[in-house]
């Protein structure tokens, strides 16, 4: 375990640390100390490597992550994991907007709540939430996986695609296109493969699914005021 | 037998036969116009400006034996590695799916001919362009299509595209006709659908998000690159200046007359400013703040010849792009695709339904057999002969004025034609000292 302290290093040393032993394949582990909301926190690592923020972090953090595990045992400010390719992202706290925002690919865990526009534009991501999420989460979402243990605000799921939302609370309002549908056996695999990998202590009938209605995918002028 | 003059038929200039033409296919339809290209109104343009020259005053260089440079540096501010351009004109950002694998590859091996970088779209980067392109600038836009890591490594620039001057404001479209399995998959989309980009970027909220934002993309990159930000010509001293705070290398500022690969047409006619108004407000940021020349200004929205190239150095950018300028290099609307431009109910010149998919000339398409009309090898040459040219008659006026750089060349080198382009160039009305809002008149 190597500790790298921000209260000596500059945001570019540490990144650079971390980024060149991800990328040298090395399957270190390393421990932030002294954070403090720094913005852009390990962003960009692309190789397997273990790193443990101690405490809270501002933008980006794990920004575009390939392969690295991540984990914050703090809270994470906006556009946490955004973009991310691969590999697993823990918040061990809350998580504030966009959480997860155009992910392709990988697990983002999220221990507490996460705000608006969790998982907006998510294209293969997974993203589960222990606690609740905010209004407009999953908004245009394409692809992969949002699991909520808590409830949903307003508007989930506004004009989204083949992404699939699972909520096992009570869902505020449905945005345009969303609907509920039928849990059928393979969904409930899926779930209970996604909360047991996020070590979460949910049971899958306890969730409803929600996906497209799919009447947005071309344009018909009876539908405008879906818009 | 008195006759009373008969009264000669009258078409109302405010109903026009255009304008009831789009009353009558509102009404059949219900759905509003969708069109390619930028703004076909008239509007105040370089053709408004003329250069003065040198005579007895200023002294001329000779055409044929004096240099005058052309090269252009951009991302001179932050980035470790800036671009350096042989020619001070880029070819501006158009996806692959609003155009087709050979014509971005012909781009792409247009401007490595000519020495310049070409740049990616909504919808990723394609090893076409990237192979081919000796310098290419990877986009950063809301929809995020495609966006990865490794992609923005192997770029030689980023550019965050806050808007683009056919649609400040709006967001993206393609229709289904051109969502193939190749561009679908490279979106994660349903083939066959109707793509909305998003007309906001989905993790970051005005420019002090922004700040953060090209904050996180340094740190991804090494700091090496590059970074532009791309806005519509709406408000243009406001938004250069703020682009200046979030961070950027470079602004690059698109007129109402830059294209798109589709949106509405009310839209692209009635929102946003022409090109020349925009280049004057978004200098003054720059001097105002101390950056002129250290970010770097790119104007586009169009931009034709080497004329209005070196009109728009004189104004203060230091350089141009092309788009609509380059896919008719390519042989966009050209006529000898006029029997069938007029199968589709158009004519060379006016076509315009690029989302339409089935353009003549095999460029605004994904079908596979009008696609194979354009020859990338021979699109390419035509490109960067097209370049060429542009460079070589932006060299001949700027000789004439005395430069021995094209950036040499300064608003006192002009002179207006109209009151409307002084105003907003602001140089004098031909035949006068002065311009409508000159301080002390």
């Amino acid at each position: 375990m190597t500790v790298l302290d921000m209260a000596q290093l500059s945001l570019r040393e540490i990144n650079e640390t971390l980024q060149g032993a991800a990328k040298a394949q090395a399957n270190a582990a390393y421990e932030i100390a002294n954070p403090r909301g720094a913005h852009a926190v390990a962003v960009g690592l692309d190789g397997p490597l273990a790193v443990t923020v101690k405490g809270s972090t501002g933008y980006y953090c794990a920004g575009m992550n390939k392969e690295a595990a991540i984990t914050v045992e703090g809270s994470a400010g906006p556009g946490v994991a955004e973009n991310m390719m691969s590999g697993t992202v823990t918040i061990e706290g809350d998580a504030s907007q966009y959480a997860g925002a155009t992910g392709h690919g990988g697990l983002l865990n999220i221990k507490g709540n996460a705000s608006s526009r969790c998982g907006i534009s998510m294209k293969g991501i997974d993203i589960v939430v222990h606690g609740s999420i905010g209004h407009m989460s999953a908004f245009m979402a394409q692809k992969g996986n949002l699991v909520v243990l808590g409830d949903a605000g307003e508007a989930l799921g506004d004009s989204l695609y083949e992404a699939r939302i699972f909520v096992r609370g009570a869902v505020k309002s449905l945005g345009a296109d969303c609907v509920e549908k039928e849990m059928r056996p393979e969904h409930l695999a899926l779930l209970a493969d996604l909360l047991a990998k996020a070590g979460a202590e949910a049971k899958p009938e306890e969730f409803r699914r929600y996906g497209s209605a799919r009447t947005l995918y071309n344009f018909n002028i009876d539908h405008a005021d879906a818009y | 037998m008195d006759k009373t003059p008969p009264t000669e038929p009258r078409q109302s200039w405010t109903f026009s036969r255009e304008v009831n033409a789009e009353i009558r296919r509102a009404a059949e339809t219900g759905i509003y116009d969708i069109r390619g290209g930028g703004a076909k109104r008239r509007v105040p343009h370089f053709d408004d400006l003329l250069f003065l020259g040198a005579s007895m005053s200023r002294y001329p260089l000779e055409g044929y034996r004096e240099k005058c440079g052309t090269g252009v540096t951009l991302g001179t501010r932050f980035a470790k590695k800036p671009i350096e351009l042989k020619i001070p004109v880029t070819i501006a950002g158009m996806s692959f799916g609003a155009l087709s694998g050979n014509a971005k590859e012909a781009l792409g091996r247009g401007a490595t001919l000519a020495g310049t970088s070409t740049t990616t779209g909504d919808g990723g980067m394609t090893e076409e362009e990237r192979g081919h392109s000796e310098k290419l600038v990877y986009q950063y836009l809301p929809s995020r299509y495609g966006m990865n890591p490794d992609d923005l490594r192997r770029a030689d620039a980023i550019e965050i595209v806050v808007g683009q001057g056919a649609k400040p404001g709006g967001g993206g479209m393609l229709l289904g006709q051109k969502i193939t399995e190749r561009v679908a998959g490279m979106r994660d989309l349903p083939v066959g659908i109707d793509q909305r980009s998003a007309c906001r970027h989905p993790d970051w909220t005005g420019p002090d998000d922004l700040e953060i934002k090209i904050l996180e993309l340094r740190e991804i990159t090494n700091w090496e690159k590059p970074i532009y930000i791309k806005v519509g010509g709406a408000r243009p001293y406001y938004d250069t200046a703020l682009a200046v705070k979030a961070g950027a290398d470079v602004v690059v500022l698109d007129g109402m007359q830059g294209g798109t690969a589709a949106t509405q047409d009310v839209f692209i006619e009635n929102v946003g400013q022409p090109t020349l108004a925009c280049i004057r407000p978004a200098v003054q940021a720059l001097q105002d703040l101390g950056m002129h020349r250290e970010v770097q200004l790119v104007v586009s929205g169009g931009i034709r010849s080497g004329a209005d190239m070196a009109k728009a150095l004189a104004l203060g950018a230091d350089a141009v792009a092309i788009g609509t300028a380059a896919l008719v290099a390519l042989g966009d609307n050209d006529p000898k695709w006029e029997s069938e431009y007029q199968k589709l109910g158009t004519t060379t010149g006016a076509y315009d339904d690029w989302h339409e998919g089935r353009d003549p000339a095999g460029i605004t398409t994904q079908d596979p057999a009008l696609a194979a009309r354009l020859d990338p090898v021979e699109g390419g040459r035509r490109l960067r002969n097209y370049l060429n040219v542009m460079t070589l008659e932006c060299q001949t006026l700027a000789r004439a004025c005395g430069k021995s750089h094209v950036h040499n060349l300064e608003p006192e080198d002009l002179c207006a034609l109209t009151m409307e382009a002084a105003a907003m160039a602001r140089v004098p009305l031909a035949g006068t000292d002065w311009w409508p809002g000159k301080p002390g008149f």
